[in-house]
């Protein structure tokens, strides 16, 4: 197991080195000057110089590339001395916010982890619930109910089911608070009320999700072998149920939901924009609207990362319930 | 495994022979199916199919919203109206000065079915008619930009093995750790740019190539894991061992003996990635970097929807339902047509 994650660690690391060169490579082929944009309508050719100085973009972009990089483990002093240093680790310095870029990552993180964990224990109770009870009344009424409505959500997307569920809960009818976010060391019941509307939407999609897939492999399972020697040699329903098919099609729930997980926690950008919330995700587009190249790296390295480690946790807890899966 | 298509040769027949065990599998469930017999694969597929109620009626569903695109100027004609003429501004009555409809329901009327849009004033139905064909076109370039590029790279990693399986799969892993949003939204403007060197004027197919270029770059991944997969496991069976031992070229073998026996993975995979790329080209377009004005565009419309939600919601409801209807069909019909050609599958 050490070696597996060590090993995975490493290619994760060799990973992750990739996508910063390309993230570069692709951002500062973007045809914006950041520099002009920062320097204002009216702007000097002088003014333009130093202020292209003190970015860093005077410089090629491998060197820039070279700068932000060590400057995760040794910090960066920008030229100039406008910009106060920026000590390791550290991820640039945003000319548009005026603030550290790792500062403003770790103020955006908390909103994105509360709707991600906020709905994800919904929707995997849910999804899961209603999805093996669909396998077990297989073809009967509640399958078929379950499974449309499923089908029906699932066909839903949040820019539509976002918008419906503000008008029809907030606006039209004041049920709800308009979404916002409040840290919830502050106010845990204003933390709630501020993300339940985001949170209903999102779990009413990924449990859609969730019961689709928990009963197409719940259903898969049994029809295998093992499954029907279980049977065959008298074992009751409900336990070849819970204890034989459950731990096969837990596998494949794991993998999606860690794979699920990584991407939510990167930030959903559509989810934040939809509902105003400013997590890593409404960052990443407004980043890429003021052209903030340095914030727009910097959330990509951490959508990626997170991406990247559960794909390692995944894995690892696959031969922890699958013991015939072998780390190597 | 079967060949759906039509025009199987002698020579291929051998080879279904072999390997459509899953076809002689459902003939045994299904014993009252006539005349196995004589059935190419692919007739034995539209057989089962047919006798799908929810494929059929999602098929016609989806072919209804693709004759309407494709009739969409006849029905402009008919209708009176296009999608480019602002209405509401240029006739009294129909807008307030705040730019919202005047008439109850968003200004659903005998004269404009679906409303009028806020602000611009133009026909709401015919702007959704409209965006149908924007969808549908992203939609099924992409579709098949993927196939092809995941056909041609899955095929490669499994029949070549060595270093290029080693090359393509590591492709794949960083593709797949990209941020996909993040990277779907920063390389549209790469792409643009690309494309046209001068900022100023930017034509309206460039919005379109753009989005099809960025979603395809990063839609092919899966089908090329699951057809290099299918591709390792055909590599060892026997008709490829004799084709090899009469000596045919790996170009005869890949598209005489292997190709044919993908086709039912990659009509399967392309049917049920279709609906995502219309969300993910909505998607686009709600957060503003996708379809740009004048063309209509559903993802758009809902964006546009977004901001008149206290005042005006007819105008969220048609594109929303339009979307909702569009891919449930189309999730239906790629569930069918998998049910179809591989009965064993559980659903």
């Amino acid at each position: 197991m050490l070696r597996f994650l060590v090993r995975r660690s490493l290619g994760a690391l060799v990973i992750l080195l990739i996508i910063s060169m390309v993230t570069f490579a692709l951002f500062f082929a973007i045809p914006a000057d950041p520099a002009r944009l920062y320097c204002g309508k009216v702007c000097s050719p002088e003014n333009l110089v130093l202020i292209k100085h003190s970015m860093g973009l005077d410089q090629s972009v491998p060197m820039q590339y070279w700068n932000w990089l060590s400057g995760i483990f040794v910090g960066h002093t920008y030229p100039g001395g406008d910009v106060p240093h920026c000590d390791a680790p550290c991820f640039g310095w945003s000319f548009v916010k005026k603030d550290m870029v790792l500062d403003t990552l770790m103020d955006r993180f908390p909103t994105t982890l509360s709707l991600t964990v906020g709905s994800a224990v919904v929707f995997l109770i849910f999804g899961i619930g209603t999805g093996m009870l669909a396998a077990h009344k297989q073809g009967k009424a509640a399958d078929k109910i379950a499974s449309a409505a499923s089908l029906v959500a699932t066909s839903m997307q949040i820019y539509v089911a976002g918008p419906l569920a503000l008008w029809a809960l907030v606006y039209s009818t004041d049920l709800l608070d308009l979404p916002t976010y409040v840290p919830i060391t502050e106010d845990p019941i204003g933390w709630f009320t501020g993300l339940l509307v985001p949170w209903i939407v999102l779990s009413l999609i990924w449990t859609a999700n969730y019961t689709r897939m928990t009963r197409s492999s719940m259903v898969e399972q049994l029809t295998e072998d093992y499954v029907r020697t279980a049977r065959a040699k008298g074992m009751s329903g409900t336990s070849v149920f819970m204890r034989y098919a459950w731990r096969g099609a837990m596998g494949t729930i794991v993998t999606v939901f860690g794979i699920d997980l990584g991407v939510l926690l990167g930030g959903a950008i559509i989810t934040e924009s939809t509902f105003g919330l400013h997590g890593l995700g409404e960052l990443a587009i407004r980043s890429f609207i003021d052209s903030d190249l340095s914030m727009l790296v910097g959330v990509t390295m951490v959508a990626a990362t997170f991406i990247v480690i559960f794909n390692i946790v995944v894995d690892a807890v696959y031969a922890l319930i699958d013991p015939r899966i072998r780390l190597a | 495994m079967t060949t759906p298509t039509g025009a199987t040769t002698d020579d291929d027949s051998v080879l279904v022979g072999s390997t459509s065990d899953l076809a002689a599998n459902s003939s045994a469930d299904a014993p009252s199916d006539p005349g196995f017999r004589g059935l190419s694969p692919g007739k034995l597929m539209w057989r089962r199919f047919l006798r799908d109620r929810t494929g059929v009626v999602s098929g016609v569903i989806v072919l209804a919203f693709v004759v309407i695109a494709l009739l969409a100027p006849v029905i402009s004609m008919v209708y009176g109206k296009d999608p480019v003429t602002h209405y509401g501004q240029n006739a009294d009555g129909l807008l307030t000065d705040s730019g919202l409809p005047m008439g109850p329901n968003g200004g659903m009327s005998g004269d404009f079915w679906f409303g009028l849009e806020p602000g611009l004033g133009r026909d709401l139905f015919i702007l959704l008619i409209y965006g149908i064909r924007t969808s549908l076109l992203i939609a099924f370039a992409v579709s098949l930009l993927t196939t092809v590029i995941g056909v041609a790279l899955g095929i490669a990693a499994g029949y070549l093995g060595g270093k290029t399986d080693y090359l393509i799969g590591r492709i794949i892993d960083i593709l797949m750790s990209f941020p996909s949003q993040i990277f779907l939204i920063a390389t549209m403007p790469v792409v643009t740019g690309l494309l046209v060197a001068n900022n100023e004027a930017q034509p309206t197919w460039l919005s379109f190539t753009a989005v099809t270029i960025v979603l395809s770059l990063l839609g092919w991944m899966s089908l090329a894991r699951i057809l290099r997969a299918t591709t390792l496991s055909l590599r060892e069976r026997e008709f490829v061992e004799a084709a090899k031992v009469t000596g045919a070229s790996p170009a005869r073998i890949i598209f005489k003996e292997l190709l044919p026996n993908l086709w039912t993975p990659i009509l399967v995979q392309s049917t049920l990635a279709l609906p995502a790329f219309v969300t993910a080209e909505a998607g686009l377009s709600y957060l503003g970097v996708g379809v740009t004005e004048p063309t209509p565009d559903w993802g758009r419309m809902i964006a546009d929807a977004a901001q008149y939600l206290r005042t005006d919601i007819t105008f969220l409801i048609f594109p929303g339902l339009a979307m909702v209807l569009f891919v449930l069909a189309f999730n239906l019909l790629g569930d069918s047509v998998r049910d179809a050609f591989d009965p064993k599958a559980n659903r």
